[in-house]
């Protein structure tokens, strides 16, 4: 085992992604990316970026400078927490939240995320219970997200919360759902399948 | 005038306390409401991490079967009133979306058509906080008043979904509506500058270490200032305020008990209904009244 891993720190254009830039310009109101001028307010609201890999300035820049691989394996894309203090305070008004989006987007649609991270398959099983009953149970829900994340320790660990919770009623087992896929006016799974189609 | 009430999935569940304080309120106040007819999941943050389009349509749908319910006032726009701060933003984004942006009106106006359903765009949406000030009118919140809060001191937590992006009925830095709503029950309401900042929402669930550390932050502001509760707008800031106090106790050796209510409950209570059709039997932390009493 080597004490240390000898990595090159500095990455060749030709290794750059400009299409990457091109993508998330065209989806989540991305065009305004270029007009950020890296002041660093928004790093510097961000309540979650004191854990992040990258703050948002930085992301920004490597989104626009075509560091793909990087952007989309930061922790940074999934510690937001849609707070929208960024959009709020940008001086360019940058939808920065929106951006973080397409980036989760982009991310959960590629597979790039550690095996077990938790917050892509949160979304992940979130997006399933309401392609199937069109509501959310809290408590299915979470069971989901254990047995995906195969978090034994997490889950014994919330245990005592969890009786409590369901002692007061709050949790449960029980999946609420509406009416889905009936054919009729308002179906949701129709709606659902429809956004697959392009707009015409 | 008819409002339309979008509970989301939280108040059905974790939240449940937040509705149970809610339609009482809402009677007290004479706000009547239907509820949206087989609502779905707005999405809250998680559904839009996945699909854009879908996330629209998700939110929309509500849009659209709330227009279909209508209004029964026929000089008002039909009238979503959402309590839940994801629920409220979901919505009120999607609405706005779709206004300036024609690429996804089509894609949604088109998913919406494919189950005969059309939006008109002519349905509102608003919080629970903003008809209290601004339909009811402080006047008469105050004269439904039996049991003034004395003594109570209240942290306004507000959280961000309500106040940010769009600033509808507060501002987005410093609001006000829950500090106005509460001195007009006659509590005490402390200076609170965390009342926006993030309590992480999903966090805590998915990235505990960093999830329960904004929180303790929060608690310990509202500590600071001397507040006896902490009323929240959003089930998810209350449940993580509320429910992980025990962790913040053993790992920041910080033995921290602060109760976490919802501003309707404290309305309620201020109102003469009794606590136990508040949804104050569903609570980690009690709420101990001697100084109101």
């Amino acid at each position: 085992m080597t004490a240390w891993e000898l990595r090159r720190q500095v990455k060749y254009e030709s290794e750059l992604d400009h299409e990457f830039y091109k993508h998330v310009g065209s989806m989540a109101w991305g065009e305004k990316l270029l007009s950020c001028i890296q002041c660093g307010t928004c790093s510097g609201t961000c309540p979650l970026s004191l854990y992040m890999d990258y703050g948002p300035r930085r992301i920004i820049a490597m989104v626009r400078a075509g560091f793909k691989e990087e952007v989309l394996s930061s922790n940074t894309i999934w510690l937001c927490a849609s707070c929208y203090k960024c959009t709020v305070d940008c001086p360019k008004e940058i939808k920065i939240t929106d951006v973080m989006y397409g980036l989760k987007q982009i991310a959960i649609d590629q597979r790039v995320y550690p095996k077990r991270f938790p917050i892509p398959i949160l979304a992940r099983e979130f997006f399933n219970m309401v392609q199937k009953y069109g509501r959310q149970s809290e408590g299915p829900l979470i069971i989901r997200l254990y047995m995906h994340t195969l978090n034994v320790l997490g889950a014994l660990g919330q245990t005592v919360m969890g009786i409590k919770l369901f002692m007061q009623g709050r949790i449960g087992l029980k999946t609420e759902s509406i009416p889905m896929g009936t054919g009729k006016k308002g179906d949701l799974k129709r709606i659902l399948e429809a956004c697959d189609k392009p707009a015409q | 005038m008819k409002y339309i009430y979008y509970p989301g999935c939280s108040l059905k569940g974790t939240g449940r306390a937040y509705e149970e304080s809610m339609l009482p309120v809402f009677k007290a106040l004479d706000v009547s409401w239907e509820e949206l007819k087989e609502w779905n999941c707005c999405g809250a943050t998680a559904y839009m991490s996945v699909n854009e389009a879908k996330a629209f349509a998700l939110a929309a749908r509500n849009l659209a079967i709330a227009e279909e319910q209508g209004s029964d006032d026929p000089d008002m726009p039909p009238t979503v009133v959402a309590p839940c701060a994801a629920c409220y933003l979901v919505l009120s984004k999607a609405k706005h979306y779709m206004a300036e942006n024609p690429d996804l009106d089509r894609t949604v106006r088109n998913a919406l058509a494919a189950a005969d359903l059309n939006y008109r765009g002519e349905v509102v949406v608003r919080h629970p906080l903003d008809v209290f000030l601004n339909d009811v009118g402080l006047d008469k919140i105050k004269a439904a008043v039996r049991n003034p809060l004395a003594g109570l001191k209240v942290a306004p937590y507000y959280g961000c979904q309500i106040v940010r992006p769009y600033a509808e009925f507060d501002d987005q830095d410093d609001p006000t509506s829950m500090d106005r709503i509460l001195k007009a029950l006659g509590a005490e309401v402390v200076e609170y500058p965390l009342k926006t900042r993030c309590c992480g929402g999903s966090l805590t669930g998915t990235m505990n270490e960093v999830g329960v550390r904004l929180n303790y932050i929060l608690l310990r502001e509202a500590r600071r200032r001397g507040a006896d509760v902490v009323a929240t707008a959003c089930p998810l800031c209350q449940f993580n305020l509320e429910c992980y106090q025990d962790k913040m106790g053993s790992w920041f050796d910080d033995p921290i008990r602060m109760p976490v209510a919802y501003f309707s409950q404290l309305m309620g209570l201020a109102f003469g209904i009794p606590r136990n059709q508040l949804g104050f039997n569903h609570v980690f932390v009690p709420l101990e009244l001697a100084k109101t009493r």
